[in-house]
């Protein structure tokens, strides 16, 4: 493992993703996922709509990092918000 | 009656490919991941950087150049290539020697490695030995690859033409052997158009097969490396210099590992939305057909 060369920051983003994916499959077990159309222009199930979030909170977190002085921990905190309205009602 | 047992067990089978994938993409991915945010030295020395490689990323002017040329390059042979391949794909015979004969002659560019095309197109375009460089310098075109921009830009673009037109004609050959001759009769009892006949019959059963060559092409081209390295270095100045070329010169020639793991992974990104923009509209696509031959 030494020659990942893991950080904190890193170590906790990857098991807070394998937490994620993990809690996902569990609710798909709990209660399967049912493709419905939302404020999105296209049809999507559960996992289509976390991986919009997700990518979606890779590029705000690109934008505001290299464009802007804002601080990290509000590009995280607008992730979230738009995560859990696109998982709600996108 | 439906006696169906359902099991999810063969799930299980798929285990060893996810074990390979875990070892071959998503561990080493997660140690790109990993150096991004830090300045590594060797095996004990290391500082955490934080975000600074990708503000430097993302703020470089030469990346950002590089970018831009990357998407130019892409969306320039696909406009040529997809075009040009259904063309040929339309007009190869259909049957008899002739058929195999022209499949193995459209096929020969696909059989060489990117360095060899590279290579090929190098010595081509050579004003003293090469047939292109020297017929356009008789024909009085001072062409030159190493010194004119727009001489290496029309050379990349017709070599990867070249290289690559072939797999988009044989996948929509393989599209238009696959329609049904009703089609076709159906068609001529309405003395429907060549054009007609190509729009509403040919064109959309070669959606499938397009999109798989779309997909394709960008991600190669995308990700073109050999071909422009071995014919211009990246030259002349910086105006063929793609994507990979400067991850190359970054992470090999300056041993710059943090900040090119950074670009890697903006890299990634990039890769990934394209895709996914473009599989998820095309999958639509079809299913808004589906939906309307159901009504």
């Amino acid at each position: 493992m030494e020659w990942m060369v893991w950080t904190t920051p890193t170590a906790i983003f990857f098991s807070v993703i394998a937490v994620i994916l993990l809690g996902m499959t569990a609710w798909e077990l709990a209660s399967p996922t049912i493709e419905r159309r939302g404020f999105l222009p296209i049809a999507t199930t559960r996992g289509d709509r976390l991986f919009i979030g997700l990518l979606c909170a890779a590029y705000i977190h690109l934008m505001v990092v290299g464009f802007t002085s804002i601080s990290l921990w509000l590009a995280l905190a607008i992730s979230i918000l738009w995560l859990v309205i696109l998982m709600r009602w996108g | 009656m439906n006696n169906k047992i359902y099991s999810n067990r063969a799930w299980w089978l798929i285990l060893p490919m996810l074990l390979l994938v875990a070892f071959s993409a998503i561990i080493p991915l997660m140690t790109v991941v990993n150096y991004s945010v830090q300045d590594v030295f060797d095996a004990n020395t290391r500082f955490f950087t934080g975000v600074e490689w990708f503000q430097e990323t993302l703020n470089n002017p030469a990346l950002q150049a590089a970018l831009v040329r990357q998407f130019a390059f892409s969306l320039t042979v696909l406009a040529i290539e997809v075009p040009l391949g259904i063309g040929i794909a339309l007009l190869m015979p259909k049957k008899g020697w002739q058929a195999s004969a022209i499949l193995i002659l459209v096929t020969m560019p696909l059989l060489i490695p990117w360095n060899v095309v590279g290579s090929i197109w190098q010595i081509f375009t050579r004003g003293d030995i090469g047939l292109m460089g020297w017929g356009l310098r008789e024909l009085g075109y001072g062409y030159n690859i190493t010194r004119s921009a727009v001489d290496a830009w029309g050379t990349i673009i017709l070599m990867d033409v070249w290289h690559w037109t072939p797999l988009i004609a044989l996948l929509c050959y393989s599209g238009l052997r696959s329609i049904p001759d009703a089609y076709y009769q159906a068609a001529r009892i309405d003395r429907a158009s060549r054009w007609a006949v190509f729009r509403y019959i040919q064109l959309p059963k070669l959606t499938n097969v397009l999109v798989i060559g779309i997909l394709l092409r960008f991600m190669h081209s995308f990700m073109i490396y050999a071909e422009p390295f071995v014919l211009t270095g990246g030259g002349p100045g910086n105006s063929t210099t793609f994507l990979s070329q400067s991850l190359t010169t970054m992470a090999i020639g300056q041993q710059d590992l943090g900040p090119s793991a950074a670009f890697s992974l903006i890299y990634f990104l990039i890769i990934l939305l394209v895709c996914w923009v473009f599989y998820t509209a095309i999958m639509n696509l079809q299913k808004d057909k589906q939906l309307d031959k159901g009504a």
